[in-house]
């Protein structure tokens, strides 16, 4: 495998592809109990219209995180409790973008990696299973319809796109998952499980050679395609809808407030784009924003508040949000400053401003690094995205004022922000009062 | 091994040390420790908020910030935990290993890191010697709305609300951020007045987790923490334990809230076990019963039943309470709640297969093992073993874990006792009404 290392952050990583053209990938961590392997698949809850044989193929709601529940089953059993029986801590995940299977153990790391491989990548599904999954799913999505945060979240999501998938939730609905089949699963599985369209990264005081070799072992398979997937029409950066309230029961109104901004091409481009956007959320609202000193003190926001940029399955967008009395208050004081910080008055305080943020978020990465799940999701999600993830800091380092500025200008105009807010039942509400 | 030292910093404050070179974070935690008390718990929850805000040296957030930055984004935040009947009011800083500091500046972060934190703690903004008007007021309301907010997340709440009324007499009882009601009467005046007390009354622990040697470390936080009290702390009361539950027959809590999903949480007292408490083998049993994917109640309530997406166990071993939570369709309440009683009833009858009892020391000693592989794990489990009272590092735990006996985990489960049953109901929901109905 080759090896390459990063002395500022001081990572040794080895990597090297299957004869399949599956990337597998090493962080030599030394000192450490535990290994972590992951596993993942470049397929999540919004890619739910591909290419297959030819065809444009259609599936419902949630089936990528259904099969992420039924992978586990195999001929013999569950891989999850033989894993479990073997000292390891196993787990798996579906986002928009895509579906994870990892464990972390502090023994038999070898064996279970060979567990791990087997299972994901040999599926079995009878129709009794796929019916009883029914249940605990349907258990799972009636959890998320008393959560608020989910229900803040997807209430922004569908006012920020109008066509992408990712506008609904990644676990589906009750009436969805019952359209689901062995059948869908077997076929889903097929198109997005091959080595084209995944990969391996593997965490800790391991011998990098010999996860290479079980790795080369178990996926003795052949090289599949990149599926091609459809997410709908191009999005565009106004807001399909600029305001949502659902009623819920909570304390007080939870809410976030977003804009859609342009996909960032494949490749080294995404990495900048996404610490551009990162670094403009914290400029405009971060913690140490004169925006967020002030409203924190008025008691608008609360240590809970979040500034965020994401990325995945064709969209992207910046976020805030956490609760407040007065969400609207908020919104409008966010489009103000958005548009104070692109005057030239606002200049010279910006720029101190943008050193410390910088100098902040230099120590947050490095920190990061110390957390293998993060490391390892972060990798994966580079390699399907083009770009190498340990030189983030690197390139961070290397950000211009002049560029999180034209982001903002761009991708943060005032009228396209939109907010989605929970708030208590009116009743209730006048109840209290 | 872990290099772990325990140092006197003076009579009152002791260091857990742990040196380290594997991490690229340092973290550093002081924490004051006190009984857990109703009248008490809000003020001091509110405590660590108010500091947070501005010291006579940083006046505001602002300066606060501006510092932290300056120190690579290191943080500093308060924390608070319930360990058995104790509120544990503190603060944790993370910062990097100055190895990761840019070449050539030299900088000290560690020092300069817990200078802000004991300048935080010890030496407040006041005006005329009294905490801050405007940031008690502005931080009560943070901690009224954080009070309230408890029953955004369904989960957490249905565990809360079983505490409470099954430890209503206890102090066990009184949620770590206190009622409302209290935070609503703190006053600037009466919160410096328990700010004093309670830093001359609580026994203080400091830890700390890096590369650095320990002597810089037990420089660094020993001028730091110069101004704590000196002499030995007062000793604090032991954490009350019920053997048995103090009603005859299991009591039943309902409450309806307006939810898609039930709630279904049960409450159990450890029993006899608590006598001669053996962590280990409560470790295991609660892996085996419910606190892991191969226990017996993710294996039967959740995946053969299909009645829930989460049934799971947890104990908390300083007061010998155990709970088993579950969301569930207020239809299954009653299929959920004899399901979970017959799997401990298995156990109780010795119906725990060998790979059931493998897979939970499994289960223990990777859980044990993997949180020293993060600095935060290892302040939790350092502090744990501290407030327990356990000698043993947590690598000697997980060893015991591997000598645990079928017989020991059997004769945890037989001493367990059900006391409580908490039900998050719809409203008017017909079908759980008439069922809460049937079943008293």
């Amino acid at each position: 495998m080759k090896n390459k290392g990063y002395d500022a952050i001081r990572e040794q990583v080895y990597s090297d592809r299957l004869p399949n053209g599956m990337p597998v990938y090493v962080i030599k961590k030394s000192g450490f109990h535990k290994s972590y392997a992951f596993f993942a698949t470049d397929y999540g809850g919004a890619d739910r219209r591909f290419k297959f044989g030819g065809e444009w193929i259609d599936t419902p709601e949630g089936v990528a995180h259904f099969l992420e529940h039924k992978m586990f089953d195999t001929e013999d059993g569950n891989a999850l409790t033989t894993l479990s029986a073997n000292g390891a801590q196993p787990n798996a995940f579906t986002s928009s973008g895509i579906t994870a299977y990892h464990f972390e153990s502090t023994e038999k790391f070898e064996e279970n990696l060979k567990i791990l491989l087997e299972f994901v990548s040999v599926p079995y599904f009878t129709k009794e299973s796929v019916e009883k999954e029914q249940g605990i799913i349907g258990q799972e999505i009636r959890m998320t319809e008393d959560d608020p945060d989910h229900v803040v979240y997807y209430g922004l999501m569908k006012l920020l796109f109008r066509h992408n998938p990712a506008r609904y939730s990644v676990a589906g609905t009750i009436e969805s998952i019952a359209e689901i089949t062995d059948e869908t699963l077997y076929r889903c599985h097929k198109i997005f499980y091959n080595p084209s369209n995944m990969c391996l990264v593997v965490a800790g005081d391991v011998d990098p050679e010999r996860v290479f070799e079980i790795a080369g072992s178990v996926l003795d398979i052949p090289r599949g395609a990149v599926p091609e997937r459809d997410y709908g029409l191009p999005e565009q950066r106004e807001p399909a809808g600029t305001r949502v309230d659902a009623q819920m029961e909570v304390s007080e109104p939870q809410f976030l407030i977003g804009a859609s901004a342009e996909i960032p091409k494949r490749g080294e481009e995404r990495l900048r784009r996404e610490i551009v956007g990162e670094l403009a959320a914290s400029l405009v609202a971060g913690k140490s924003s004169p925006l967020y000193l002030r409203l924190y003190a008025e008691g608008l926001i609360k240590p809970d508040f979040i500034d965020a940029f994401e990325t995945t399955a064709g969209i992207a967008y910046t976020l805030f949000g956490g609760s407040s009395p007065d969400p609207d208050r908020v919104l409008t004081e966010i489009q103000s400053e958005l548009r104070r910080v692109l005057t030239p008055e606002a200049k010279p305080e910006l720029e101190a401003l943008f050193t410390r943020i910088k100098k902040a978020e230099y120590g947050r990465i490095v920190r990061s690094l110390d957390s293998f799940s993060r490391s390892c999701w972060g990798a994966a999600d580079a390699y399907f995205a083009g770009y190498d993830y340990f030189t983030a800091a690197d390139t961070m380092n290397k950000t211009e004022l002049a560029e999180v500025l034209d982001f903002i200008a761009e991708n943060m105009k005032p009228e396209n922000l939109a907010l989605s807010i929970v708030s208590p039942r009116a009743a209730e509400t006048a109840a209290a009062l | 091994m872990l290099d772990m030292k325990k140092i006197a910093l003076s009579p009152r404050t002791s260091l857990t040390y742990v040196g380290t070179d594997k991490f690229k974070t340092s973290c550093i935690s002081v924490n004051l420790i006190t009984p857990l008390r109703r009248e008490t718990a809000a003020a001091n929850a509110l405590i660590p908020q108010v500091l947070r805000r501005g010291s006579a040296e940083h006046p505001d957030m602002d300066a606060i910030s501006k510092a932290l930055d300056e120190l690579y984004g290191a943080r500093v935040e308060y924390f608070l935990r319930k360990k058995g009947e104790y509120q544990c009011i503190g603060f944790y800083a993370d910062f990097i290993d100055d190895d990761f500091v840019p070449s050539g500046s030299g900088e000290r972060i560690l020092e300069r890191t817990a200078a802000l934190l004991g300048e935080i703690l010890l030496s407040p903004r006041t005006h005329g010697g009294i905490l801050f008007d405007e940031y008690v007021n502005s931080e009560r309301a943070n901690l009224i709305d954080e009070i309230r907010a408890g029953i955004n997340d369904k989960r957490a709440y249905s565990r809360d609300a079983l505490l409470k009324n099954m430890c209503a007499d206890e102090a066990f009882g009184v949620n770590v951020l206190g009622t409302e009601n209290e935070a609503k009467a703190i006053t600037a005046k009466s919160l410096t007045a328990q700010y004093r007390r309670l830093l001359d009354s609580s026994r203080v622990e400091a830890f700390y987790c890096g590369s650095a040697e320990a002597r810089r470390v037990e420089l660094a936080l020993g001028d730091a923490l110069a101004g704590l009290p000196r002499s030995i702390a007062p000793r604090l009361p032991e954490t009350k334990i019920l053997l048995t539950p103090p009603a005859p027959e299991p009591r039943r809590f309902v409450e309806q809230l307006d939810v898609t999903q039930g709630k279904l949480v049960l409450g159990f007292r450890l029993g006899d076990t608590m006598l001669t408490p053996d962590y280990a083998a409560m470790s295991v049993f609660d892996a085996a019963f419910g606190g892991s994917v191969s226990s017996k109640l993710f294996l039967n309530v959740r995946e053969k039943l299909s009645l829930c997406y989460y049934a799971s166990s947890s104990i908390e071993k300083h007061k010998g309470v155990m709970l088993v939570s579950s969301g569930v369709e207020f239809t299954n309440f009653t299929r959920a709640h004899d399901e979970i009683l017959s799997q401990l009833d298995a156990i109780k009858h010795g119906d725990l297969s060998d790979w059931e009892l493998l897979s939970a020391k499994r289960a223990v000693v990777t859980n044990r093992l993997s949180a020293l592989d993060s600095p935060s794990g290892i302040e939790g489990a350092c502090f744990d073993q501290t407030i327990a009272g356990i000698e043993y590092t947590p690598e000697q735990f997980a060893a015991l874990a591997e000598t645990v006996s079928r017989d020991a985990v059997i004769e945890i489960a037989n001493n367990v006792i059900l006391d409580s049953v908490y039900l998050m109901e719809g409203l008017g929901d017909s079908q759980a009404i008439k069922e809460g109905a049937n079943e008293k």
